[in-house]
């Protein structure tokens, strides 16, 4: 018995606790922090109750954050779901005639998803700038206004979810075309036979019913990872100019690990923590009600 | 050919174009001589191609050294991983123990935790005990993989049962078993999840950024803002031959090896 359980313990143990120590515990931390005003390096903390909240919810620059970080999710979320089952619908319907060639644009699509995202917002940043960057000689060429992408306050934000939408598509692509695949022919043919001939109503009929776990599971993903965009704005803008583009992990970021104001800090993980786990009970809410017809 | 198809075909290259731009683009400057990057006669290649970026960058920056810091950190971070999580992982699949149950639930609650949520107080833990700033401040949070226990738990569930008893009937020990049992026989499993794991933290830049100042330390991504922020803007060129050296290196394994790439990094849509 006690040999049994010692090599348990061998087995599990070490993992077990790293999963503790490294996930656990620094969670139940992060929200004590989170009500009290620790900074860095200091020796004491007080208790402040929900003053960091209030500062999060109640100044401007913590609500300019969040602000930003929704905007960004607004124009990412959906694009990037769209575009996705754009992508796949349309590699879909010329594999069987174009096989390699349905492969290779694929193959393209995804690399975003693999490439170092760091590296390429310093190629973005390069084909973004002002004077010697491709887009603005390409839109001056066009007779259009050239555009300061990442230095205007009204567009960095945009420049940036644009950014997110290029990263995202490939994934999201990946995912359709998983479920696409699944999708039984004799759906089809059943269709047929009850009048919806043609692409639209197929798709309307067949394939976007079908489609609905997949699309609930791409949503989910992609609004999780627009939530926590943070490489293209510490690569690209510091959150900048004016905190035009400063977004919630970016604060989080700058409050802790630039001002080491652990507490406020911690607050804003908190809050960010909330909305993904928001999300997932979303997504669990809706799992358990309509969007499976299998 | 229906023109449906055609149509389709026209839009998807359209779109993989604009998905190519920015790589196109990073490579191109790469390979342009200085006079051809600052000139307001933007051309999307080349006119004279020159390796001298790269040998600028592999020569006189540290960019070898942050591939070599990416090598160590990513090598580090999955080897123990493995070495912790596949024993585990075996236990949890096919041994009895009091508290499995308890511990299966809590590696899926540990999927719902983000990596920055942990960010904070594991930097102050460090911070206590003079770890930041060291290879092992940027390898150790990541030993703890609920993601990865909880795949490998999956995949060697699917190993028959009678398949291990017949490893303990001859004399196997359990550690044995996960290792020359459960392992070769959940390999694809371990490798998908190795390609997640080895992109994630390549790729990562944010516990970098907290954990360390000393550029001897830093990692790809960590680096090329290293050199980015020294060069003042004159050494674009150097700066993309940097960039394209460090994405290569995915970007190769990506290509040689889509199927597994696309399965090990799909997955990750199961975690926060």
């Amino acid at each position: 018995m006690i040999r049994r359980l010692a090599t348990d313990l061998l087995l599990a143990g070490p993992a077990a606790l790293a999963v503790v120590l490294f996930i656990f515990l620094p969670v139940a931390v992060v929200f004590v922090l989170a009500f009290t005003d620790y900074l860095v390096g200091a020796p004491t903390a007080e208790w402040v109750g929900l003053e960091n909240f209030e500062e999060l919810f109640g100044s401007r620059l913590g609500r300019n954050a969040l602000i930003n970080t929704l905007i960004y999710s607004a124009v990412v979320i959906p694009s990037s779901v769209i575009l996705g089952l754009l992508v796949a619908l349309g590699l879909h319907g010329i594999t069987k005639r174009m096989p390699r060639v349905s492969a290779v644009l694929r193959t393209v699509y995804f690399l975003p998803v693999a490439a170092t995202l760091v590296a390429m917002a310093v190629a973005w940043q390069m084909l973004m700038h002002p004077s010697l960057g491709l887009l603005n000689h390409w839109i001056a060429a066009l007779g259009l206004t050239p555009q300061q992408w990442l230095t205007d306050r009204g567009l960095v934000l945009y420049s940036l979810a644009a950014i997110g939408i290029w990263q995202g598509v490939g994934y999201n692509m990946v995912l359709f075309l998983a479920g696409l695949s699944a999708i039984q022919p004799t759906l089809y043919d059943a269709a047929t036979i009850d009048g919806a001939e043609h692409g639209w109503s197929r798709f309307w009929c067949v394939t976007w019913p079908m489609l609905g776990p997949t699309t609930l599971f791409v949503v989910i993903v992609t609004a999780a990872n627009a939530f926590r965009v943070f490489e293209t704005v510490a690569t690209m803008t510091d959150g900048g100019p004016a905190f035009a583009s400063d977004t919630i992990v970016y604060a989080l970021y700058r409050e802790g690990f630039v001002y080491f104001k652990a507490g406020y800090a911690s607050a804003i993980t908190v809050v960010f923590f909330a909305a993904l786990l928001l999300l997932t009970a979303l997504q669990i809410a809706l799992v358990e009600r309509k969007v499976h017809y299998r | 050919m229906r023109p449906g198809t055609i149509l389709s075909f026209g839009l998807v290259s359209l779109g993989a174009a604009m998905v190519l731009l920015p790589f196109v683009w990073m490579v191109s400057v790469s390979l342009k001589p200085h006079n051809e990057i600052f000139t307001p006669e933007v051309t999307l290649l080349p006119q004279q191609p020159t390796l001298a970026n790269y040998w600028q960058a592999l020569t006189e920056t540290d960019i070898p050294l942050y591939l070599l810091n990416g090598v160590i950190v990513t090598g580090g971070i999955l080897l123990l991983q493995l070495l912790i999580t596949v024993p585990c992982a075996y236990a949890l699949a096919h041994r009895r123990f009091p508290g499995r149950a308890l511990l299966f639930g809590a590696v899926i609650a540990a999927l719902l935790v983000p990596f920055h949520v942990t960010a904070i107080p594991i930097f102050l833990a460090f911070s206590q005990v003079g770890l930041l700033n060291t290879y092992a401040a940027l390898i150790l949070p990541f030993i703890a993989t609920a993601f990865g226990l909880f795949l490998l738990r999956q995949a060697f569930a699917q190993i028959p049962a009678q398949l291990i008893d017949a490893a303990r009937v001859d004399g196997m020990s359990e550690m044995g078993i996960a290792w020359r049992v459960a392992f070769p026989l959940g390999l694809p499993t371990v490798i998908a999840f190795s390609i997640f794991s080895v992109t994630a933290h390549w790729n990562d830049l944010f516990w970098p950024l907290v954990a360390t100042t000393s550029p001897e330390l830093a990692t790809p991504p960590r680096g090329i803002l290293f050199f980015r922020d020294e060069e003042s803007g004159d050494d674009i060129g150097p700066l993309m031959a940097g960039a394209t050296l460090i994405t290569a290196p995915l970007i190769i394994g990506f290509l040689l090896a889509q199927r597994r790439f696309t399965q090990g990094l799909a997955g990750a849509g199961l975690k926060r």
